[in-house]
């Protein structure tokens, strides 16, 4: 008996000892859960290959963008902005490219210098102009969104085919779509955990009179957050049109990356107060939201039940790690 | 002493240089003078003690050493040079660090990462973790916690006593010559103030000059060289550790006179029945807590910052209730176990913080006046803008009792004086029907002419019958308007004193040396020889 606790208490401290965020056991609880009913229920496929990697490939979009809300909320702010950038990026392109092959880099090299450009904007105004983020990104996410709807009022243009590899095509048995999430997350991961504007985004969300006082530029952290940010949403609006071969001003806010973003953030154990947090539960919380489609679908179940199971998913998420923290605290 | 005669005068000691030196010091915020010509020196290996009052002007002092706050008159030297920071970050990269009773750290970031916050040893951008921690080693080394202290634990997973290591590895780490140290042992346990001492003598020993405040005499005796007064924003005098004794410092940091009018003490006929009494009560703040309050007194609770005065309120009012003991109000075993039972047993707590828990400051005065009734209300019943149904004139009547001049009960709390919100305060509570009142400073921030209203109202209280607790920091406040006074110290409640004791008797009680008077002939005496210098 002695021994089984000893092994007990030993496995208890390799799982600790590789500091894995506790989203992943939560997340592999829904899929054994999605599994067990999937036997009883419906057709038993949830295991076959196709489908797992189709859980994959439906995270992409979300995931992409999901890893650059989570850099700007570790520096505690947000950026609601982001689905307007995604309709941006993807009507652009697809309006520039014309089905032209050789418009690919001009577009794209364009694309990516307004989403800087947004960035760059919301930085400034949460820093210069001290306008709390959640307006300020609502502010300017609006003010794309006028434009747009302005200038284009369905899909326009399309993309060239060889343009769709990005969204369809595979490496070796590999879609280049997973390919980029995980190239994005590693580099997420790797600007938080490895550099020293990743060191100091910590430092500004857990506490920006701790960093002005080590003589950190706060602001600086801020903007340069926000710029990834918005990035990260122009490499998602670009997968997201290489899919719809079209886009449309509408497909962001449709997707709802601005809210479903966060959500994947929280859930994934980073902080809306800032300065906790990773680039790997965020992809533990995309992932639930993937996980969750698909056992849904599987089960035939009806969209607005999925919507009030995906809510009731994401308060069981972030209330169990509240309890959580507070157990430790006391 | 003008400043060429106190230049020549430290050319001419033999002694060393001053590391750190403030001269004719003067530092104005509105309506108070903090410091007034002030002046110090901080010499290389020394440990000095600033101590004073709450109000002294300490922890000002403090912030303009580092370049916090600028000072409106006067140089700071530093190694020989006449500074001026603009910033604390220049004064720490210059060798002066400065560690808060608020620590400056990120909880969810590592012990290394928090001391090399912002100077992060980098290559083309990218953390060099390796050397990171193995700078940071070598800094908890130096100080001998690398055996308890890990340069990769989160910081949220140390005590306070290892957190406060980490700052002051952060504070060598930028090769410090002068650690100021704000209240440094007042969070933290016996033991873990025995290992801060050890602590401080082997920085000592390396030459750093280490400055802190405090206010337990026993530790400021146990630690410091020399040991400078301050008070009412004046340098009393800086004496050597060794050739005074505690009394003769608390003598110099209460030694004033009380200049202030205060309303008639209490008649014995005033004083009634016993209306809260608390029996060996106990929370994780507080242990041994008895206490009687009986209608028509006003008890005074003394102590020093951090002693639990505060908590004890608290406790009383349910915000963070007693867990153990006995608590009776009119004689019935009431648990009170949040404000809102409090409230409705007839409490009330004017707080020490107005503006984060007195008052809605955005709100109109007649709304926060309602606040304690519209609580105790039904959820639906109609609500009056000046009263309730059974009394619908109800805000016009308080705010003539307590005085509160104010063109419209519709205008916002914020544009009133400190002193009329105070009124507000009370008004609200009045309005609750509360008898048993607990005040944490009530005059904390108000200027001179509002505070004497509200002592005499206070004293109104008890008048009609009410019961009051009032704590304050303010020691001639203390004397002058209690009818008792009990003594706090480290949770409890040390001792009682009664009505008209000297400043002297609440310090020495406030500040531990009770114990030490028990157990030493000489120190017995102190009190006596206060009384005598006073008189």
């Amino acid at each position: 008996m002695t021994t089984t606790t000893v092994t007990a208490n030993g496995l208890k401290k390799t799982i600790q000892s590789l500091r894995i965020p506790p989203v992943y056991f939560f997340m592999l609880a829904i899929f054994v859960l999605g599994v067990i009913l999937d036997q009883i229920f419906a057709r038993g496929q949830m295991l076959t290959p196709s489908i797992l990697v189709n859980i994959i490939i439906r995270s992409v979009a979300l995931g992409i963008v999901a890893i650059g809300q989570t850099v700007v909320m570790i520096g505690a702010s947000i950026d609601l902005s982001v689905a307007y950038t995604i309709s941006l990026t993807a009507v652009l392109s697809s309006f520039l490219m014309q089905g032209d092959p050789a418009r690919v880099p001009m577009t794209v090299a364009l694309v990516f210098l307004i989403g800087a450009v947004v960035g760059l904007v919301n930085g400034l105004i949460i820093t210069k102009l001290k306008v709390n983020p959640f307006i300020a990104t609502l502010g300017t996410g609006l003010v794309i969104k006028g434009a747009l709807n302005a200038t284009f009022s369905n899909f326009a243009g399309e993309v060239p085919a060889s343009f769709q590899t990005l969204g369809y095509g595979t490496i070796g048995p590999v879609p280049i779509s997973v390919i980029i999430l995980v190239g994005v997350a590693v580099a997420g991961w790797f600007i938080l955990s490895r550099t020293k504007f990743g060191a100091h985004l910590y430092g500004v969300g857990g506490n920006q009179e701790v960093a002005r006082l080590s003589g950190l530029r706060t602001d600086r952290v801020i903007i340069v957050a926000h710029i990834i940010c918005s990035l990260t949403a122009v490499l998602t609006g670009l997968f997201v049109v290489s899919r719809l071969r079209s886009g449309a001003p509408w497909i962001g806010p449709d997707g709802v990356y601005d809210l479903e973003s966060i959500a994947a953030t929280v859930v994934g154990g980073t902080a809306l107060s800032g300065g906790r947090g990773g680039v790997a539960g965020t992809i533990a919380g995309v992932l639930i939201f993937g996980v969750l489609d698909t056992i849904f679908n599987q089960l035939g179940m009806d969209t607005f039940l999925k919507s009030v199971l995906r809510g009731a998913v994401i308060i069981l998420a972030v209330a169990s790690y509240t309890i959580r923290s507070k157990r430790e605290a006391a | 002493m003008t400043d060429e005669a106190q230049i020549a005068k430290t050319e001419t000691v033999a002694g060393p240089q001053p590391v750190l030196e403030v001269r004719h010091i003067t530092k104005r915020f509105p309506g108070v003078l903090a410091l007034d010509d002030v002046s110090i020196q901080i010499l290389p290996g020394e440990v000095h003690a600033v101590v004073g009052e709450n109000g002294a002007g300490k922890s000002t002092l403090m912030k303009i050493m580092v370049g916090a706050y600028t000072p409106d008159q006067g140089t700071i030297w530093f190694q020989g040079e006449k500074i001026s920071f603009a910033h604390p970050i220049q004064a720490q990269r210059a060798g002066l660090s400065i560690i808060y009773q608020e620590f400056n750290l990120l909880p969810e970031r590592t012990v290394a990462q928090n001391i090399y916050l912002g100077r992060e040893p980098a290559r083309l951008g990218l953390v060099d973790t390796q050397q990171l921690n193995q700078q940071a080693a070598d800094v908890l080394k130096e100080l001998g916690a690398e055996t308890f202290i890990s340069p990769t634990a989160p910081l949220n997973t140390l005590s306070v006593a290892e957190q406060q290591m980490v700052e002051i590895a952060k504070a060598i780490s930028f090769d410090s010559k002068v650690l100021i140290m704000d209240e440094p042992t007042a969070a933290l346990t016996v033991t873990e103030v025995n290992i801060l001492k050890d602590l401080v003598n082997r920085l000592k020993a390396r030459g750093l000059a280490i400055v802190f405040i405090s206010h337990r005499l026993i530790e400021v005796f146990d630690l410091a060289d020399r040991i400078t007064v301050l008070k009412d924003g004046r340098l009393v005098d800086t004496v050597q550790a060794s050739t005074v004794r505690p009394s003769k410092i608390v003598h110099m940091m209460v030694g004033r006179e009380i200049e202030h009018y205060f309303p008639p003490l209490a008649t014995p006929e005033e004083i009634g029945p016993v209306v809260l009494r608390i029996k060996n009560a106990a929370n994780k703040f507080l242990n041994d807590i008895n206490l009687e309050l009986r209608t028509g007194e006003i008890v005074g609770v003394a102590g020093l910052q951090g002693s639990g005065r505060t908590e004890l309120a608290q406790a009383l009012f349910g915000v963070n209730p007693f867990r153990t003991g006995e608590m009776e109000l009119n004689g019935v075993q009431v648990p009170i176990r949040s404000p809102g039972q409090a409230i409705r047993k007839g409490m009330g707590f004017v707080t020490e913080d107005r503006k984060a828990e007195g008052i809605l400051p955005n709100q109109p005065v007649n709304d926060n006046i309602m606040l304690t009734v519209r609580s105790m209300q039904a959820l639906l019943t109609r609500v009056l803008r000046n009263g309730t149904r059974r009394d619908p004139h109800l805000v016009p009547a308080l705010a003539k009792k307590v005085d509160v001049r104010v063109s419209s009960f519709g205008r916002e709390l914020q544009y009133l004086s400190g002193g009329n919100q105070q009124k507000v305060v009370l008004a609200k509570w009045l309005a609750s029907g509360a008898k048993v009142f607990i005040f944490d400073e009530p005059t904390r921030g108000i200027d001179v002419e509002a505070k004497a209203s509200i002592h005499e109202m206070i004293r109104d209280l008890t008048r009609q019958g009410a019961a009051v607790l009032m704590i304050s920091s303010e020691l001639p406040e203390i004397i002058g308007m209690s009818d008792r006074i009990v003594v706090m110290w480290d949770g409890t409640i040390i001792g009682e004193l009664p009505a008209g004791s000297k400043e002297s008797e609440i310090m020495l009680m406030a500040t531990g040396q009770v114990a030490v008077a028990e157990d030493s002939q000489h120190e017995s005496a102190a009190p006596v020889e206060a009384r005598e210098e006073k008189a």
